[in-house]
């Protein structure tokens, strides 16, 4: 349903041009979960965010091929891709109260999605919405729809974006870190719904997040990122038991863990490179435990290592190959 | 869900080791068109004030009665007024004397705000009782402000600064005081707090350096109205004395023969324009570089 | 370095600790929100308790009360034998002032942009007082070392430097006049994953050191188990469990660590329970019973009108729920 194709993200700044997302390709079935991880300045967000066609036209270079039910999203007018948004594909964020107008009830912002893309009339789009809250799980939900933002907790709002999200009953929904500023208790609680509607209504989503526990939990497939780079694509499982790309397992080494006691944490020493200022090789490779001269010389490809696997190493590619 | 994204939210604008905040700050500036024009426009005026004496032979006071009323032309650029003095070499000489009375209103009303603010937003006790008073103040006209200060004082130029300087403190107050609740809440702070820093400490090194970009980009905003309401007060007679120019003076006594010898009036009121128009440029750069949500930091 | 007193007396006792704050139009409201409700707790010398809580549990409010960045409304903090709540809690605080230090969750926020990493690190230093300038500048060398960066990034500004080593400048600082107690408010949560490992790791190797002790702040399980020797779980402003590291999270007692405990993304694929329902209640209007109640899947009737006091179940483990006491 989705294909994305040599998707390359380019931004403006001070000093010139710098790549924040470079060469990503991936594709997602209907009804498919994806997830997206990688830590800030990994691109993540922005490929998402690509998708839809968000960013600042002035200060922003896309190319490659984002194809959506056939066609090129990146090549679509503006006003086809303003219909698209919100009807066939719809996004939640991060931070709910930002994404909320203040002075606007929720009823009538759930309602205005409907208005604009199904032609509902006032009455009805309020009718509509307090249908979407009893969706997502809000109590009392005709009474909640006259509520303004303010009145609501963090995780009661992440709801309301999640109802205007599902307003349309989109076939993808890409949800931005939803859960990173709530609660775990609450996080959880919102993850679960997510799955339940992606049931309900039969739609694909895509999940951002830097962590990985909240992905292997909820995506059936996983992309890492690292440093505007996809470096492992794979099935979930096999990302989160047996993860190929040096990078990926050192993430997942890296986390603490709530259910063992660790002496020492296992840290991947240095950090992220500057996006103006990334290796000629591997991205990875100043930071990387198997490093070899050939890893510092040139850009690594994207090899696939068994079916539905690809990883961005050679050296594992290399080591794969023998072990078979 | 259709909003925008004014910016990415990832990507860091990439940082040469060692630049400075301040060089930053410089190089986006200069990037700015209406920075640039601006500062080309108050630079310009800036340097023909100083250059005047280079500019012109006469003096700005010389009368020549038979060139009274005399039309611009080669010998008269902008033309001559009632006494006969050259317009071209007052607006010049008038440039030092307007520029002069709105940089030191500014920097006076900057002072004298960032003081009152500061000390509202620290003894908050306090709060309440000065800002009322600057309230009560705000609401009054800052020109008639001006004037009954200037009445007081008598017909100087240093007393059209003070008088301008009063007027502005309110809002620079306001602007300071603003800034000062916002960061005196960050984590620097408690920081400093935590470490034992005093009220002093905590002031003049976190908190004040920190309020200094609104204040600074107000500034330019007021140095851009003290020229306006340099005119103001001369039109009212209460400006700048003459006979020596302020471009005020000028046009106030200009008026009275704008009919017969409209270049009396137009040209300093071209030069008041221009400056003002310079500065407001100035100051728009100034804050779109400073705005706190374009900060370098990113 | 101080001599550090006898490895077996607390260096930090709280007792009934209490944090009202006033809400309502400019601060002054009639209505009360209890942020913190009778806690208390000890912390040994060279020992981490872990806080742990979701937001709106008094945690931080607890962490700023204990390094006098908020007074406490009742109860006694005392601080290596001073008590610093009370009449003359000023001064006390004043006398111990140069043991205690914070590191807060948002590196960049903490750090004054305009000023120097030399002269943010050796802001402690400053405000002491009568250092030479070469043994300023040799502490700020020494700390940027100790903290694992190079001692030529002193001259830089904050902006210059990714979240992990800005965190890093911030420890520095709190190292400055050697404490021996640090506040770690939130320290790793606006982290990476793989710096988060970073600077934890940091943290635990000054720990062995410098003997310090921490509070460690956290809402990250999985962080807290990863630093802590006890551990204290919040909930609405009160401590429902405390306990040494193991106990807590091999056999969590209240409710509410069990709930917590069960709500962590595991990075592992699979199913699991469902969560415990609804979100931390309003504080103001505290009700009388417990205040996990509306929430709890074990809840009887007593809870409703009772609130259960923290008590020790086993040696060194104390929990606040009814099903802990006797009928």
């Amino acid at each position: 349903m989705l294909d994305v194709a040599n998707l390359t993200v380019d931004f403006r700044v001070d000093t010139g041009w710098i790549r924040s997302v470079d060469d990503v390709s991936f594709s997602l079935d209907a009804g498919a979960t994806l997830g997206i991880v990688g830590e800030s300045g990994s691109g993540k967000s922005v490929t998402a965010l690509s998708l839809l066609r968000l960013h600042n036209d002035r200060a922003t270079r896309l190319s490659g091929r984002v194809s959506f039910d056939g066609q090129d999203l990146l090549a679509l007018p503006e006003r086809r891709m303003r219909e698209l948004r919100g009807r066939d594909i719809a996004m939640i964020f991060q931070d709910p109260m930002h994404s909320l107008n203040p002075v606007l009830t929720i009823g009538e912002q759930i309602g205005e999605t409907l208005r604009i893309h199904q032609g509902l009339d006032r009455k009805a789009a309020q009718v509509a919405a307090a249908n979407l809250l009893d969706m997502v799980r809000i109590p009392d939900a005709t009474r909640r729809v006259t509520d303004y933002p303010h009145q609501l907790s963090g995780g009661m709002r992440q709801r309301v974006m999640i109802a205007m999200a599902i307003a349309c009953r989109p076939r993808l929904l890409i949800a931005d870190e939803p859960t990173t500023a709530l609660d775990v208790t609450v996080q959880a609680q919102i993850l679960e719904l997510l799955r339940d509607l992606r049931e309900e209504i039969g739609m694909s989503v895509i999940l951002i997040s830097h962590d990985l526990g909240l992905v292997a939990e909820f995506a059936e497939r996983v992309i890492v990122m690292y440093a505007g780079e996809l470096v492992e694509d794979a099935p979930a499982r096999t990302i989160f038991e047996a993860p190929a790309h040096p990078y990926s397992e050192g993430l997942l080494r890296a986390i603490p863990s709530a259910d063992v006691d660790t002496h020492r944490l296992y840290a991947i020493p240095g950090r992220i490179p500057d996006p103006g200022n990334r290796p000629p090789g591997c991205n990875f490779e100043p930071r990387c435990s198997l490093a070899q001269a050939t890893c510092a010389a040139s850009p690594p490809p994207l090899d696939p290592i068994a079916p539905e696997h690809r990883i961005r190493c050679p050296i594992r590619s290399a080591a794969k190959e023998v072990a078979e | 869900m259709t909003d925008r994204l004014a910016s990415p939210a990832e990507p860091q604008p990439v940082l040469s080791p060692g630049a400075t905040r301040r060089r930053i700050l410089m190089r986006r500036l200069w990037r700015h068109r209406s920075f640039r024009i601006g500062g080309g426009i108050v630079l310009a005026i800036a340097l023909l004030a100083l250059a005047a004496p280079l500019l012109t032979s006469t003096e700005p006071t010389q009368m020549n009665l038979r060139a009274r009323f005399a039309p611009p032309s080669a010998e008269y650029l902008f033309g001559a007024d009632n006494f006969g003095r050259d317009i071209f070499t007052r607006v010049l000489y008038g440039a030092r004397i307007s520029l002069w009375i709105g940089c030191a209103s500014a920097l006076l009303a900057a002072a004298g705000g960032a003081m009152v603010g500061m000390v509202s937003a620290w003894f908050r006790p306090l709060d309440g009782v000065i800002m009322r008073i600057m309230d009560a103040l705000l609401a009054f006209p800052a020109i008639l402000l001006a004037i009954g200060i200037n009445a007081a004082l008598g017909p100087q130029v240093t007393s059209v600064i003070i008088a301008l300087a009063f007027a502005y403190i309110p809002r620079m107050a306001r602007i300071v005081r603003a800034a000062a609740l916002v960061v005196r809440e960050l984590d620097y702070v408690d920081a400093a707090r935590v470490s034992g820093a005093g009220g002093a400490r905590i002031i003049f090194r976190h908190i004040l350096p920190n309020c200094m970009a609104p204040l600074l980009v107000s500034v330019t905003f007021v140095f851009a109205y003290a020229i306006l309401a340099e005119a103001a007060l001369s039109f009212l007679g209460i400006g700048p004395p003459p006979p020596d120019p302020s471009w005020g003076n000028i046009i106030a006594e200009g008026r009275d023969y704008s009919v017969q010898a409209w270049w009396i009036m137009l040209f300093p009121g071209l030069a008041i324009s221009f400056s003002a128009l310079g500065i407001n440029l100035l100051g728009d750069g100034l804050r779109d570089v400073l705005d706190p949500r374009l900060k370098v930091e990113a | 370095m101080t001599e550090k007193p006898d490895n077996t007396a607390p260096i930090i006792r709280v007792r009934n600790l209490q944090c009202d704050f006033k809400v309502g139009p400019g601060g002054r409201g009639k209505r009360i929100l209890r942020a913190v409700n009778n806690a208390s707790f000890e912390v040994m010398p060279g020992e981490t308790l872990g806080v742990v809580g979701e937001s709106g549990s008094g945690k931080s409010t607890i962490g700023r009360m204990l390094v006098g960045l908020l007074p406490a409304t009742s109860g006694e903090i005392e601080l290596f034998g001073e008590t610093i709540t009370g009449p003359t809690g000023r001064r006390a605080l004043a006398r111990v002032r140069h043991r205690l230090q914070f590191v807060f969750q948002d590196p960049h926020a903490a750090m004054n942009p305009r000023m120097r990493i030399s002269d943010i690190i050796a802001e402690p230093i400053d405000v002491q007082g009568g250092w030479s300038r070469k043994d300023r500048a040799d502490r700020v060398a020494e700390l940027l070392e100790l903290v694992g960066l190079s001692a030529v990034f002193a001259d830089r500004f904050p902006h210059e430097f990714s979240g992990g080593q800005r965190q890093r400048i911030v420890i520095a600082r709190a190292l400055a006049l050697d404490p021996d107690f640090i506040v770690c408010d939130e320290a790793v949560a606006a982290l990476d994953v793989s710096m988060q490992a970073q600077v934890i790791n940091l943290l635990m190797d000054l720990q062995d050191r410098l003997g310090l002790s921490y509070l460690f702040i956290a809402h990250d399980l999985a962080v807290v188990r990863a630093v802590s020797s006890r551990v204290a779980v919040l909930y609405a402003g009160e401590i429902v469990e405390l306990a040494d590291k193991r106990a807590l999270y091999q056999s969590p007692g209240h409710p509410y660590t069990q709930a917590l405990l069960a709500a962590i993304p595991r990075p592992q694929v699979g199913a699991r329970k469902p969560p415990i329902r609804g979100e931390v209640p309003s504080m103001l209007d505290r009700p009388a019973g417990c205040m996990l109640c509306p929430r709890c899947p074990k809840a009887f009737d007593r809870c409703k009108v009772e609130a259960p006091a923290l008590r020790e179940v086993a040696p060194g483990h104390s929990v606040a729920c009814h099903l802990f006491e006797g009928p």
